[in-house]
């Protein structure tokens, strides 16, 4: 299963860096999203300071949507599925690829957000352990239910805005848990912060074993 | 036969609700608003409960049935969850003195709406009956987990919610008397409202699913009979 896995991330990856949507569409969306906020919120006013953790995995979470839609469009194509079913591919392994090529492009794209919110917002990051310890299990935990849910939208003509009316109210425990865990890195107490960071790993873990679970009979579709 | 017990059920409810028990000495008049409450989340819980159930045992068995109850369960959660919303709501600005509080119950709750609405959402867009009970199936059995996952955050963040009245594990509860006698009444009238309609809800879902398959029967002898005329 798991040399299935490698393969189909493989792939993705590499349809990712020929085709550059990721990098030439949802990284500048996302760096987009965090100047609008700074317009919306006012950088002088102390608002965007208290508010970065959040605004952070709010843009995490709007580009998921765009990674997991763009991960499943190139699957949409005719017959894509039934060779995909054809290669005899382990489900649980082509569910793993896929969600550890959109766990790569959230973790490039969450480090240049960092950046961005440092470079913009004038954050000061601290608690480098608890940031990292938070952002991995946030990111498996978004692209394992990503996926999951992703690929229950395929083929289907209202995809584009079934997938984030499926996926936003699952993954709003993942913003939740992850921005609490990053509000206390950046205020200095990250004893407060990895319960909440426990927390993101029980659902990663969750999604995972369902993915692998339940992957089949989403891909067994005549 | 159920339908006359929801009937009397529910006037006997009403006039409990309404005449028959005192004004709450700290909430007033808005408690009676908890009749509704209570029984509407109870209601929803087990039908997202028999959606889960459904799911699970359509994942196993691939039955029409099960894909019917668990589809019909999962529309009148939705339906009990926004009543359960709504007179949460009026029964805060009522109490609290606001309508809408972002309490982590109170928020779940929205989100278990949201949860069921995106389900019904999926059904209406798939086109066909194996792939529409495939896909539902799966975010039937994800329902569960889901809740479990918010309702956990709801330990974790401070709560303005009052504790649970009813369901206490030590059994020691808090309210007494007619009030808590009108409060398992209208829940178990909610029970038999939930039976009730899962049944004809099932019960029109069977049917829509047999005129469609008609019409398919129909469309494909109308064709036959155009390439041998």
């Amino acid at each position: 299963m798991l040399r299935d896995a490698v393969l189909v991330a493989g792939k993705d990856l590499r349809l990712e860096v020929r085709t550059r949507v990721g990098l030439g569409q949802v990284l500048p969306f996302a760096v987009l999203v965090l100047v609008l906020f700074g317009f919306a919120l006012d950088p002088d006013r102390g608002i965007l300071d208290a508010a970065t953790p959040g605004l952070f995995w709010v843009t995490v979470l709007f580009s998921a949507v765009l990674a997991v839609q763009r991960a499943f469009a190139v699957e949409s194509a005719e017959g894509v599925r039934d060779a995909l079913r054809l290669t005899s591919l382990a489900p649980g392994g082509v569910f793993l690829g896929k969600a550890a090529a959109i766990a790569v492009q959230l973790l490039v794209l969450e480090v240049a957000l960092g950046v961005g919110v440092v470079v913009l917002y004038g954050a000061d990051p601290a608690g480098w352990a608890l940031l990292v310890g938070t952002a991995v299990p946030a990111t498996a935990g978004i692209a394992a239910a990503g996926s999951l849910y992703g690929v229950l939208a395929v083929g289907l003509r209202v995809r584009e805005t079934l997938v984030p009316l499926l996926l936003l109210p699952v993954l709003a425990p993942v913003l939740l848990a992850s921005t609490r865990a990053f509000e206390a890195a950046l205020d200095g107490s990250p004893a407060d912060g990895w319960p909440w960071a426990g927390l993101l790993a029980l659902f990663a873990v969750v999604y995972l074993g369902c993915g692998i679970g339940l992957y089949g009979t989403l891909l067994e579709e005549s | 036969m159920l339908g006359v017990i929801v009937l009397a059920g529910t006037a006997v409810t009403l006039w409990l609700s309404f005449v028959a028990t005192p004004a709450d000495a700290v909430q007033g008049e808005a408690v009676r608003l908890l009749y509704v409450h209570v029984p509407s989340v109870t209601v929803a819980y087990v039908a997202c409960g028999i959606t889960f159930v459904a799911s699970g045992m359509w994942l196993w068995k691939r039955t029409e049935w099960w894909d019917l109850v668990g589809s019909s369960a999962a529309e009148i959660a939705s339906v009990f969850t926004a009543v359960t919303l709504l007179s949460g709501m009026v029964w805060g600005q009522a109490t609290w003195g606001t309508a809408w509080e972002w309490d982590p119950r109170l928020t779940s709750t929205l989100f278990l709406f949201l949860l069921l609405v995106g389900y019904q959402a999926l059904r209406a867009a798939s086109p066909d009956r194996s792939s529409r009970a495939r896909r539902s199936a799966v975010v039937g059995l994800l329902l569960v987990p889901n809740i479990v996952i918010v309702n956990r955050s709801v330990q974790w963040w401070r709560s303005l919610h009052q504790d649970a009245t009813l369901f206490r594990t030590d059994l020691d509860f808090r309210i007494e008397g007619l009030m808590l006698f009108t409060w398992v009444f209208a829940t178990a009238v909610g029970l038999v409202l939930l039976a009730w309609l899962l049944m004809h809800r099932f019960r029109i879902g069977w049917l829509a699913n047999r005129v469609e398959e008609r019409r398919l029967g129909d469309a494909l002898t109308a064709r036959r009979a155009e390439a041998t005329s």
